[in-house]
């Protein structure tokens, strides 16, 4: 069945082809080339929804992305919010409603697929209307790198909707010519759906590709749904066209109120007349275009009301031919209508006079035409009012960027024409191209046009608050007004108090009428005020497209070591210490962390432990002057190291702050392999980098990442000797041959596997380090070996309690970038004879000797219970047992704190002010509205002596 | 997104790298003979004119190299990039 409003032929549908939709509860059907919006136009529905604020009756005012009227909800076949209808290409299937300004995201995970490609090119051509086809064909010639984004579904922009004539035969068998053209060139990529959104510096402009969107249901799940195309181009020519523009009125937003070029795009481009009786309000010669073709398809015109004192002539006698009645020095004040506007009320322009009211069930409006800037202004292009045009337009030349055609204020064929062939002449002149000769083509009219008048709006002050300026955010001339008598000035500052511009259209007609109106309430030149700045997405665009095929674990790298699928096996639970995936601890069944960690703890301390420490940053130090660059990046002094020995060292800033600390292997005179914290791999990779490069190139030094290559995993524990030595053969494990901090290469069945005896747990222990393919098998061998003692593997926490329990500060949970060595109790690892090191100056500063300064100690709760939150401040001793009035003197804060199994208590770590000469003292921590007493106490709680390393 | 020179690796994406403060405050000779003030000026105060400014940048996911850039702070634009081993260029 043929919809109500459907033409009897002609359009850019495919009439062949019925497509079935659901719109608010209703069956409906359209054919294949509709949007949502044509369809419902065919089947005489204009009201979609109701308005945001205000519950008014709201319809499709447009016919593209500049419509400020028809937001809908899609509901199959994937729940989507926020979309128009006028954009919404049709298919079969389609489950839609319209909706007052919000709509709900689906609450299942969108299944389809988002991604990005990248693209270099000589001329980036937005806009497939005449103006940009012709500036493409002129480029594509000239044998440059075109890319060519349209956003409409085929090219031809503003012709699609005219019945213009090219060379003397319908415009678009011009444009299909050149598109079969372009297509012929190698090296030019055309895409349609796609919108050229953002503009940003050097030639770089992001595109939204809408690959399968138009074929609802039937898309296919291999192809992503949208593409983020990221374009780099050594020229950009914007060819984005015009939108048309309202006037405000009184009740100027009921359902059947519409641009009249965009009714004439319905006519010519759907088939769709979208009344039967309509009345024109115009303030410039193209609306009597649509009021003709209108009128030719059987759409009775009860008038075109002209604000100008004269209607042009070629125009007035094409209507007087139609018997069309022609209403100059006209203006329309008001409207009547409930769902649907039923009347326009009509009286003279200066004097208003009386009114007549005429009837129709469609007003089509043209206020003139804003040039589309968007790409331009974005680019930061400075724009000018135009008071002929009523519009803004680009007034300089950026590099690298043209703008053309109705873009640029031009506004008849024959000009878009020759202004997209001369752009693209003056670009790939600039490219350094020369310009292929392209036949003139012919175009007719270009007759003078009668200028237009610029008419904001038809003041009626008792009913401003019935002026819609932005229909979408319900805001009207009322508004502005209380803005200006609020004070303000800016349009800025009126768009934000107003929110006028600041819907799913951001103003795209709103916006400079906006400041229309503004500028007559301030009495102010409009130039003077300016528009509010034109910022990307261009139309919105989804965070799933943008985000792309970086979602779930591709968002982020997560990084596992060699023996990660050992953990899993052992239900390790863990935790994220960067991008690594690090075990926290490893529950039997039943399990707590708590008793997990404790058990840990205890058999580490009891027998041995073994711990995946492959996180931990390794860079390789190369080169003769080693050991200097290592003297000066450390406190302490690494050149004197020998080959075979470790050295434990502290890297400070130039503020004299700690950053890092770890190990230093010396491999040989020359050869260095240094050890980072897990968090700090990168940075300190970084950092001495610059060193080298910026402060000492002549140090003859290279430095590598070998994270990746080195597995590391510590065994620890009294029973460590015994479950090393049995698996490698080799090495002579006794305190003798190998004592602590000393490394050994040794092998494992002709794999080399290097031994370090350090100790982050004050345990005797042996670092294995083997390269990550071998690393499984050397682990499994570790773990059977220690079978009979029971060797327990050990997760992060238990390490972290370990090492607190002896004191060891972790760079980053006890120090915050504000702690220098001194503060952490380790002036030992400082250097006295060095002249000279990072940092070493500061430490000499004033501020550096306070004795106040907070300094790093052991905290005992006294009720031997409490673990204490880390983070929790300190304060003096308070003999009530009551927090006092504020403001109470902080002391410091607890920055680590555990249960211990070895203490059979909690613990913590604080820095305290001064805090090395209050151990002993007891003070208070607020917790939770109560304060908990503690002992101040040195940072080593357990084996002070250090009786343990050597087993 | 501003394309940035690199002088080893030409012309890449602003995000492959690093912003480095101030370009020529050198380590001084012998921090030990300054005074706290001497040695907090070289610390903690940088220039932060509006402007041509000449700063460091490390191609920080390219080549890795440190390079020297003279770039305007008001429109962020580079007007040239130059090595650590070359001469600032003088102001045209």
């Amino acid at each position: 069945m043929t919809a109500p409003f459907r033409t009897a032929g002609g359009g850019r549908i495919d009439r062949t082809v019925t497509l079935d939709f659901t719109f608010g509860g209703r069956e409906l059907t359209g054919h294949a080339g509709d949007t949502l919006a044509s369809a419902l136009l065919a089947n005489g529905i204009h009201q979609v929804t109701t308005s945001i604020k205000l519950g008014r009756p709201r319809g499709i005012t447009a016919a593209w992305a500049e419509d400020a009227g028809g937001l809908v909800q899609v509901e199959a076949p994937f729940p989507e919010p926020m979309l128009l209808a006028t954009t919404i290409e049709l298919f079969d299937g389609l489950v839609a409603r319209g909706i007052p300004g919000q709509g709900r995201l689906a609450e299942v995970g969108d299944s389809a697929k988002y991604d990005a490609k990248h693209v270099h090119t000589d001329v980036l051509i937005v806009g497939s209307g005449p103006a940009g086809l012709r500036a493409a064909l002129t480029a594509a010639r000239a044998g440059a790198r075109v890319v060519v984004v349209d956003e409409q579904s085929e090219p031809g922009g503003a012709l699609l909707g005219s019945t213009d004539k090219i060379d003397e035969t319908p415009a678009l068998d011009w444009v299909a010519a050149v598109q079969d053209e372009l297509a012929g060139f190698p090296d030019v990529l055309h895409l349609q759906r796609t919108t050229a959104f953002g503009h940003y510096d050097d030639g770089f402009v992001l595109a939204l590709e809408r690959r399968t969107d138009h074929l609802g249901g039937d898309a296919p799940t291999a192809l992503s749904r949208q593409r983020i195309w990221r374009i780099r181009a050594r020229h950009i020519m914007v060819a984005t066209g015009a939108h048309e523009r309202p006037v405000v009125f009184t009740d100027n937003d009921r359902p059947g109120i519409m641009l009249a070029a965009s009714a004439r795009t319905y006519l010519h481009r759907y088939g769709v007349k979208v009344g039967e009786q309509a009345v024109v309000f115009t303030t410039n010669d193209s609306a009597y275009a649509a009021a003709i073709d209108l009128h030719d398809a059987g759409v009775r015109i009860n008038a075109v009301v002209d604000a100008r004192p004269e209607a042009p002539q070629a125009w007035k006698a094409e209507c007087d031919k139609r018997g069309i009645s022609v209403r100059t020095d006209s203006v329309v004040t008001g409207t009547r209508g409930e769902q649907r506007v039923t009347h326009a009320l009509v009286s003279r322009r200066v004097d208003h006079g009386e009114t007549v009211p005429l009837s129709c069930d469609v007003l089509l409006v043209s206020g003139g035409w804003n040039p589309a800037v968007h790409l331009f202004s974005q680019a930061r292009g400075k724009l000018r009012y135009d008071e002929s045009l009523g519009a803004f337009l680009p007034a300089e030349q950026l590099p690298g960027v043209s703008v053309a055609g109705a873009a640029n204020g031009v506004f008849d064929l024959a000009s878009c024409l020759r202004a997209g062939r001369a752009a693209a002449a003056a670009a790939l002149a600039d490219l350094g191209f020369a310009s292929p000769s392209v036949r003139e083509v012919h175009t007719r009219g270009g007759d003078a046009a009668t200028p237009p008048i610029v008419l904001w709006r038809v003041a009626n002050v008792e009913r401003e608050d019935s002026q819609f300026v932005d229909l979408q955010r319900d805001a009207t001339v009322a508004d502005l007004a209380r803005a200006v008598r609020a004070g303000m000035r800016s349009m800025e500052h009126i768009k934000r108090y107003t929110t006028i511009g600041t819907a799913h259209d951001q103003g795209k007609t709103s916006g400079v009428i906006s400041s229309g109106i503004t500028a007559e309430l301030l009495g102010t030149p409009i130039e003077d005020l300016g528009t509010t700045t034109f910022r990307p997405p261009y139309t919105p665009v989804a965070f799933a497209a943008l985000a792309g095929r970086n979602r779930g674990t591709l968002f982020d790298p997560e990084r596992v070591t060699a023996l990660h699928d050992w953990h899993v096996g052992r239900n390790a639970v863990f935790e994220d210490v960067g991008q690594w995936k690090r075990p926290r601890y490893y529950p039997l069944p039943g399990e707590s962390m708590e008793t997990a960690v404790l058990r840990e703890c205890a058999a580490v301390r009891a027998s041995v432990g073994i711990l995946d420490g492959s996180t931990l940053g390794k860079i390789d130090v190369q080169g003769p002057d080693s050991g200097a660059l290592l003297d000066m990046i450390y406190t302490n002094m690494m050149s004197t190291l020998k080959v075979g020995m470790v050295r434990y060292g502290v890297m400070c800033g130039v503020d004299g702050m700690v950053i890092d600390d770890g190990t230093v292997m010396r491999l040989a005179d020359d050869r260095f392999q240094i050890f980072t914290t897990t968090g700090g791999a990168a940075k300190i990779l970084d950092w001495m980098e610059e060193w080298l490069q910026t402060e000492w190139p002549h140090l003859k030094v290279r430095l590598t990442s070998v994270t990746e290559q080195w597995a590391t995993f510590p065994v620890v524990g009294p029973k460590s000797r015994d479950v090393v030595g049995a698996v490698f053969g080799d090495l002579d494990v006794s305190n003798e041959a190998f004592p602590f901090m000393a490394w050994r290469d040794t092998q494992l069945d002709g794999v080399p596997v290097r031994v370090a005896r350090v100790s982050f747990s004050g345990e005797l222990a042996f670092e294995v380090n083997v390269d990550g393919w071998h690393a499984p098998a050397v682990w499994e061998r570790l773990i059977t070996a220690g079978e009979k003692f029971r060797i327990t593997p050990y997760g992060t926490e238990t390490m972290h309690v370990l090492r607190a329990e002896k004191g060891y500060p972790i760079i980053g949970q006890d120090t915050d970038g504000t702690v220098s060595p001194q503060d952490l109790g380790m002036d030992w690892a400082v250097s006295k004879k060095k002249p000279d090191f990072i940092g070493k100056r500061s430490f000499s500063r004033q501020e550096n000797l306070n004795p106040l300064r907070k300094q790093f100690v052991g905290l005992l709760p006294v009720d031997a219970e409490t673990v204490l939150p880390e983070g929790a401040q300190i304060i003096e001793y308070v003999e009530s047992g009551v927090i006092p009035p504020p403001p109470v003197p902080m002391l410091g804060h607890i920055t680590s704190s555990y249960l211990s199994a070895e203490l059979g208590r909690p613990f913590g770590l604080a820095l305290v002010k001064g805090g090395r000469s209050r151990i002993g003292d007891t003070l208070h921590v607020p917790v939770d509205g109560t304060l908990v007493a503690v002992e101040v106490t040195s940072s080593v709680l357990v084996d002070p002596e250090g009786a343990r390393r050597d087993g | 997104m501003q394309l940035i020179e690199c002088p080893w690796c030409g012309p890449r994406e602003e995000t492959e790298f690093h912003y480095g403060g101030e370009a020529h405050v050198a380590y001084p000779a012998d921090p030990q003979s300054l005074t706290d003030e001497q040695w907090a000026q070289f610390v903690f105060y940088r220039a932060n004119p509006k402007g041509l400014f000449a700063e460091r940048w490390s191609h920080h996911v390219g080549c890795r190299r440190w390079f020297n850039a003279i770039r305007d702070t008001a429109t962020y634009q580079f007007h040239g990039v130059y090595r650590l081993d070359e001469q600032k260029p003088s102001p045209s």
